[in-house]
């Protein structure tokens, strides 16, 4: 081996060691100040996970847009994954057309409170045609109604030491007194996607009330993330400011099932 | 005989070529890496595939929609969460690895030299009887394997810079978040099921380039290179006093 060329791949490797150090060094600064370490980072998986949260998160502002379609690009079918929840209190909530539900939202917020079906409908209503895609490969475009989750937030107050915001459906045993025993279809957000303009909490879809199985009568929808981020069948939100406590503390139920939480992937 | 009039030119690089290793360091340690994660790609891309294994043209899709492809493949759910977990940890690999290799290449002229052919290369006839060789599996000449032939060199720029951006792009494509912020990107590949329907025919295109890559790597002597993309020397290294 000549002493030009093993010097020269010398200053390749170095410059090569060398940025990947800095690089390292500036994200692991960036991750501590701006919370883009994900619940489920432990693990040889979570090293990735951790990337891809950080990268999309470093990639986004806070209010990149998902597109939207106009009322013609509806899909005529719109598939439903899992059936609605056996839960007594909500087959009877279901019978009685909804008018006994109320979604409670809890935690870290100035005014802990009760909204009925009628009380949402009440706040301003928006519509939005957006894609979702299952993480499975199937997808669809349809018109959602609701109100935004940012006014409703707004209205309960949250406080600046919040971080996560937890939806609890009626396929969880949210009601558990002991939360680390919670399990099901619970999901949470970042502060980032809770306050994105998108997100909504959908009563309605394409002109009509949210059907059962696309999880009556109150679902978020989140445009920006796979459909599983979007829970059905809500009950509780509760905000908070670690997930650490809830299920297996990975910040969503489908998580302890090998899913990972961030789903804009 | 084609080979005849390469003489002289090999003649001068194997004498240079003989003393410096076949494949520099960052190739040696990035190829290796690569195909590593390529194997954790396409496995979990089976695991993630498999849950649904329809392919569809546009934004959507689905059981009950028009599908492009239904892959003679059952429906089986349960495998797509390790699967992601697995295709980003080796994607993130594969994209920093290709960094690496990438900025090291065109650094060094390794593109330049060795893989951007010459301008009297470029023959129908030269790159017919190549072909021709290799289906007729005719071992190459050890001085024709020091450096690459025009085909080798086509097949390679356009796996570095073809189908590895487009598997990238593609896959980038399907993400809901990436897709708000560059929507033009999900928009030029036709659509979420559209970009989910190219990634597949990329992933079907390396596939055969890795077949065809083993195949060749056997005609021209399977030990002799792979050692040389291990320790960067064809035979066992003499040692020079």
């Amino acid at each position: 081996m000549s002493e030009r060329f093993s010097r020269r791949k010398m200053i390749t490797t170095g410059i090569a060691a060398a940025a990947g150090a800095s690089g390292l060094a500036v994200a692991a600064h960036l991750a501590d100040r701006y919370g883009l370490i994900p619940p489920d980072n432990s693990g040889i998986y979570g090293v990735g996970e951790t990337m891809t949260y950080a990268a999309q998160r470093l990639l986004m502002s806070r209010h990149s847009l998902a597109r939207e379609f106009t009322r013609s690009d509806i899909s005529k079918i719109a598939p439903v994954k899992g059936p609605p929840p056996e839960d007594e209190t909500y087959q009877r909530l279901l019978a009685g057309g909804f008018a006994d539900w109320r979604l409670k939202i809890d935690g870290l917020v100035a005014r802990p409170s009760f909204f009925s079906l009628a009380d949402l409908k009440r706040l301003p209503a928006e519509s939005h045609v957006y894609h979702q895609a299952c993480e499975e490969g199937w997808s669809f475009i349809a018109e959602w109604i609701g109100v935004r989750l940012s006014y409703v937030l707004n209205l309960v107050g949250v406080l600046p030491q919040a971080k996560y915001v937890v939806f609890f459906g009626f396929d969880t045993n949210f009601f558990a007194a002991d939360k680390q025993s919670i399990k099901g279809k619970w999901n949470s957000l970042d502060m980032s996607d809770a306050w994105h303009p998108q997100a909504l909490l959908a009563y309605g879809m394409n002109g009509q009330d949210l059907p059962t199985p696309h999880g009556a009568p109150v679902r978020l929808r989140v445009p920006r993330q796979l459909g599983g981020k979007s829970t059905k069948y809500l009950s509780l939100i509760t905000v908070t400011d670690t997930v650490k406590g809830i299920g297996r503390g990975f910040g969503a139920g489908g998580t302890e099932r090998g899913f990972s939480w961030y789903a804009g992937i | 005989m084609a080979q005849t009039a390469l003489i002289p030119a090999v003649a001068i690089q194997s004498s240079a070529s003989l003393d410096s290793p076949r494949h520099s360091a960052v190739v040696r340690i990035t190829h290796w890496i690569t195909a590593l994660s390529f194997f954790g790609l396409l496995y979990s891309g089976i695991a993630i595939l498999i849950a649904h294994p329809r392919l569809y043209w546009g934004d959507t899709g689905g059981v009950g929609a028009p599908s492009l492809i239904d892959l003679p493949i059952p429906f089986m759910i349960g495998h797509s969460g390790w699967g992601r977990y697995l295709h980003f940890l080796s994607a993130w690999t594969a994209v920093l690895t290709g960094m690496v290799y990438a900025f090291s290449g065109a650094v060094s002229k390794h593109f330049r030299r060795d893989l951007l052919p010459t301008r009297e290369e470029m023959s129908w006839g030269r790159v017919w009887r190549i072909v021709w060789n290799d289906l007729r599996w005719k071992r190459p000449a050890e001085e024709d394997s020091l450096t690459y032939n025009v085909v080798q060199k086509l097949t390679y720029l356009g796996v570095v810079f073809v189908l590895f951006p487009l598997i990238i792009l593609s896959g980038l494509a399907m993400s809901p978040a990436i897709a708000s912020v560059v929507p033009t990107l999900r928009i030029g590949f036709g659509g979420q099921q559209s970009a989910r329907t190219i990634h597949f025919f990329v992933t079907l295109a390396l596939v055969l380039f890795l077949c065809v890559h083993i195949a060749m790597v056997c005609l021209a002597g399977f030990t002799g290179r792979v050692r040389a993309m291990i320790t960067g020397y064809s035979a066992a290294r003499k040692v020079r006093t």
